[in-house]
This record gives structure tokens, C-alpha cells and sequence, in this order.
């Protein structure tokens, strides 16, 4: 950009949060991979975690 | 998916599906034969799981499976508990600098945002972002100089390991930058088959050149090639840009030091004066022109003459009624560059994304004229995977479509590597043959026509499924530009040939 961007010229470190499927397909291509035990935050309820994204916890 | 496909290899049963019970998903169910009222009664938020067995054993042993696949995976003795956020993730491997973010839609945003804070680069697969959300995160991902890869963007080739969906591609001097999830899959195979390769791959997202995001990833992209020693030629990939952001791509890329061949698909472009951009009209054409610039000897795109004579004699055998071509796609640019070939071809193409709005058809409405269903849209993968992975609602169309007087010809594509199905060929040639069969029967003859989307370094090997298609009786052809001209060249006859060039 020159930029920070560092995954054309660094070795890729991926963490996978979501469908872990993903995340197996790296790995066969010899990718380490972190994979992120990930659950909806505030339960799923999306307006409740607008709210404590704004009180920035 | 992985469900369904594990318990249908299960001895004694017939088929399995899990799927969400939507009202499509419900439709296809009871096609397959399973008519409960319990189906009839689930709402979109329930899950069928549906199973035809021999006898109650198998039953009991599928639905034991189930159970045991929907179970957590459980930790092996002192091995650490995943990490269960990020930060946590980050925490483990300072060292990580990409985070591949898949979370349903709405969570999207606020992932990205906390992996751009800590400087890691983004790809970004969920869908249903808002076009609001994709500004701001691509204004941060700017500032900070990071590279946010999406969002719904299914595909991209970094240091030649494939994030998503995506084939196995030689490495080479050519780099790409791609709104486009399966043009960037088309273009960089067709490198591959010419025997050339590429450097990088990079997703933009499909929304990347929308007049509110203006194009921020791929300039981004397009400097990044700009400054990799090992990139010689530059492709970019796009559905036709909005007209402001359009003029700044081409502005930049004009500036570019290295030869950068522009596909804007079906877009009505002219290079700035003097630029020495190369305008492509097709994605045939893209990585035709990028092949010659990055030094091929010879890059044929004329059809195969076998194929040629093939094609003409299955004109000869079309019925009176039978007048139209008929593209089933699960790859939304392909089914675009097929309706900018027919157009020129054929006239209007009617598709449920149609290059004129007039031309709108329902996607699960009967075809009409020329038509070109693209599969991958969001009416027919709410609740069900993509149909690169799940082949039951195509299989159903390619009957629909023998069973209509007036198709002549049906039109497929078929993607390979990673993220695809297993065996696409196995899937769908089963459906080929009934349907050839049901034309048959009813005294037509009807011919399949594709292309296959892949290398022979895809697990699936390119070779072996086309060889599957073939003993099906489908023809195939090398790009699926090849494939829709073959496929217009049966429908029209040799009235087609004056605007084909290269054939003969």
C-alpha cells in the first residue's frame, strides 16, 4: 500500500472463527491454524451486544 | 452436509438429508419421497433430518451416527481447550496474522474489527454484512494498511494456499485480484491448463467496487501485485463496477508499471487513452490475454474440432420443439459470462440474474427461452449448502428441464477443489442419464453440455471427473465459454457460426 499487510510476504498463521471445515482445509495444505471455540456473544442477541459494545465490555 | 454424506454411506441406507426445514428445502423432500406431515408441519427453524434404510437396524445405526457426529468432539486427555475467542487464539500464536472469519452475518463485523485492531490481515466469508458495516471496516482496514478480503468473499490464493473455495494452481508470474469468487476460480484454472501459473489470488468481496465502498480492496490488491518482484502480469475480475469507482480502478491500474489486462464481465469499457490497460470481454479472454503477457507461446481458444462435428450432429437431431439453451450454474459469474456469450449469440437471455432486468425470471419458476439459472443465488441456498457441495436441487432442475419439449440443450459448470463436493461428476451423472432417458423415451434427444473448473492437482482430479461426465454422455469443454458457444452452436445450428470466431 506500502502498508502493514503481511500475509504476501509472511508465512500464513491463520485463526478460524466459524465453520471448522475451514480450518481442515488449511491444514491439509500444511497451514497452522488456530481455531477459535466461537458462541454468538450475549446469547445471540444482537441488539444486547450493540449495547455492551458500546459500554466496552 | 458432512452429515448427510456420512450417513448415506452408511450400509442399508438408500439416501439421507439434513437440511433446515425451509419451504424449498420441505419441496425437496417430499421429491425424494419423504412425505411426512411431521415435515409439513417444521418451521424454517427446525432441522429434518430425513433417512430411507433398508430395515429398523440400519435406521437405528444411522440415527446412532448422527447423534455421535452432532456431539461435541470430545478433549483428549492434557490436551488445552480451544481458545474461545481471538484474543484468546492471538494470545497462543502471537504470531498469527490472518483471521478467517465465517460467523453468521450479523457477528461478522465486530470479529473483523477486533482482528484489524491487532493488525492481522482479514478474510472474510460471511455474507449479510450491511453495505454500512463494509465501509467502516474497510476504512479502518485502509488506514491501518491491512488487507480486509471480503465481506462474502468465498475465494482467495495467498502464497499458494487456497482460503475457501479454490483450486490447486501452479505458482507463476501471474496475479489476480477478483470481485468474483468463481471468475477468479475460472481464470486462474484456465492459467493452469495453459500451463502457466500465478503468484496470488486476491478476493475483494463482491461488493468491493460498489460506488459506497468504491474499490478499496482491490486498489489495495492491485498495489500489493504492483510491489510483488514475482508478479509480471496483473488480472483483475469484476462484475461491471459502478461508473465513479470504475474510473478509479482504471486510473490506477493505468498507472501500473506492469501489464494489467482488465474483465469488467459484459461491461461496456474502453481503456484511458494511451494506458496500454488490455480490455477482456470474457473471463475466457482475461486469462487468454494475461497467458500471452506473461509469456505463453500459443493460447488456442478455438472449440475442438471433434467436439465441433459433435456438436453439429446433435443439432441435426433436435426436434422441432426443441429451441433453447438451458444453463444450470452453481458459479453466479459463470452463469453472467454465459449470458453475455448468448446475447451475442442467441439474443435475450432470460435468468433469475439477468444482464437486463427485463429479462428477470424466478429461479425456481419453469425456464423460458434462453435461460440461465444461477443455483448459487440466495433463494436456493437459504438453509442448504451451496450447490457446489449439495447436488439434489440442480439434479432435480436437469430433469425439469428434459422434461420441458422446448430445451435443445443444457448448459453446467462444475467446480473442483477445495470447499466442492468430493465427487461432482458422481453426483450429478446419474440425473444426466435419467434425463437423457426421459428425452428419449419422449422422442427427443437432448445433449448436456460442460465445463469443469479445476486442475489436476485438485483432490477431485480434474481428468478423472471429466472422464465420469464423458461415459455420461455429457460434452465437455475446456472453459465455460467454450461450453456455452458449443451449447449455442447445438441449439441455432450453423446460423450461430459468423459470430464465432476461430471456428471454421
Amino acid at each position: 500500500m506500502p502498508g502493514k499487510s503481511s500475509i504476501l510476504t509472511e508465512t500464513l498463521v491463520v485463526v478460524n472463527i466459524g465453520v471448522s471445515t475451514f480450518a481442515d482445509d488449511l491444514r491439509t495444505q500444511n497451514v497452522d491454524v488456530v481455531q477459535v471455540d466461537w458462541r454468538p456473544p450475549a446469547g445471540g442477541d444482537v441488539e444486547m451486544m450493540k449495547l455492551l459494545e458500546k459500554l466496552g465490555t | 452436509m458432512k452429515i448427510s454424506n456420512a450417513l448415506s454411506k452408511l450400509p442399508g441406507v438408500a439416501q439421507a438429508a439434513v437440511v433446515m426445514a425451509t419451504e424449498l428445502n420441505r419441496r425437496v423432500l417430499s421429491e425424494a419421497g419423504f412425505a411426512d406431515a411431521v415435515i409439513g408441519q417444521a418451521s424454517t427453524s427446525d432441522m429434518v433430518v430425513a433417512v430411507e434404510a433398508a430395515d429398523g437396524a440400519s435406521l437405528d445405526s444411522a440415527f446412532a451416527e448422527m447423534e455421535k457426529m452432532l456431539k461435541p468432539s470430545e478433549k483428549k486427555p492434557g490436551e488445552a481447550s480451544p481458545p474461545t475467542s481471538l484474543d484468546e487464539a492471538v494470545e497462543r500464536r502471537p504470531d498469527s496474522n490472518l483471521a478467517f472469519i465465517s460467523v453468521p452475518g450479523q457477528f461478522a463485523k465486530r470479529e473483523a474489527m477486533r482482528a484489524l485492531s491487532k493488525g492481522m490481515d482479514v478474510f472474510l466469508f460471511s455474507s449479510n454484512v450491511t453495505r454500512e458495516e463494509e465501509v467502516e471496516l474497510k476504512a479502518v482496514s485502509k488506514e491501518k494498511g491491512l488487507l480486509l478480503m471480503g465481506p462474502d468473499c468465498g475465494t482467495s490464493i495467498i502464497n499458494h494456499k487456497v482460503l475457501g473455495f479454490g483450486n490447486t494452481i501452479r505458482a507463476g508470474t501471474i496475479g489476480i485480484v477478483s470481485a468474483s469468487g468463481t471468475g477468479l476460480q475460472e481464470v486462474s484454472t484456465l492459467v493452469h491448463k495453459a500451463g502457466l501459473g500465478i503468484t496470488q489470488a486476491i478476493g475483494t468481496g463482491g461488493s468491493d467496487l460498489s460506488e459506497e465502498v468504491g474499490g478499496i480492496t482491490m486498489i489495495q490488491g492491485l498495489d500489493l501485485l504492483e510491489a510483488d518482484a514475482a508478479t509480471k502480469v496483473i488480472v483483475l475480475i469484476s462484475k461491471p463496477p459502478g461508473p465513479r469507482t470504475m474510473q478509479k480502478i482504471l486510473s490506477v491500474a493505468a498507472g501500473s508499471k506492469k501489464p494489467v489486462v482488465v474483465n469488467f464481465l459484459g461491461g461496456e469499457v474502453t481503456a484511458p487513452k494511451g494506458s496500454g490497460l488490455r480490455m477482456a470481454g470474457t473471463l475466457e479472454e482475461a486469462a487468454s490475454i494475461a497467458c500471452e503477457l506473461a509469456g505463453a507461446k500459443h493460447v488456442s481458444a478455438e472449440l475442438p474440432s471433434e467436439i465441433l462435428s459433435q456438436a453439429r450432429v446433435a443439432n441435426e437431431r433436435l426436434s422441432v420443439s426443441q429451441k433453447y439453451v438451458r444453463g444450470l450454474f452453481s458459479g453466479g459469474t459463470l452463469c453472467y459470462e454465459s449470458q453475455v456469450i448468448l446475447r451475442d449469440l442467441l439474443g435475450e437471455v432470460y435468468s433469475n440474474a439477468p444482464l437486463n432486468p427485463t429479462y428477470m425470471v424466478q429461479g425456481e419458476a419453469p425456464s423460458k427461452g434462453h435461460c440461465c439459472i444461477d443455483m448459487g443465488s440466495e433463494e436456493f441456498v437459504e438453509g442448504r449448502p451451496h450447490p457446489m457441495i449439495d447436488f439434489s436441487l440442480r439434479n432435480i432442475r436437469v430433469l425439469q428441464e428434459a422434461k420441458d419439449a422446448e430445451t435443445a440443450v443444457v448448459l453446467l459448470d462444475v467446480e473442483l477443489g477445495f470447499g466442492s463436493n468430493d465427487d461432482p461428476a458422481g453426483q450429478l451423472s446419474p440425473a444426466i442419464g435419467k434425463a437423457m432417458d426421459f428425452a428419449k423415451g419422449a422422442g427427443r434427444s437432448l445433449t448436456v453440455v460442460a465445463s469443469v473448473i479445476g486442475t489436476d492437482g485438485d483432490a477431485q482430479g480434474l481428468a478423472k471427473q471429466e472422464e465420469v461426465l464423458r461415459k455420461a454422455g455429457v460434452l465437455i469443454l475446456p472453459s465455460n465459454a467454450q461450453a456455452t458457444r458449443i451449447a449455442a452452436l447445438i441449439a441455432k445450428g450453423n446460423a450461430v457460426l459468423p459470430k464465432m470466431a476461430g471456428v471454421g
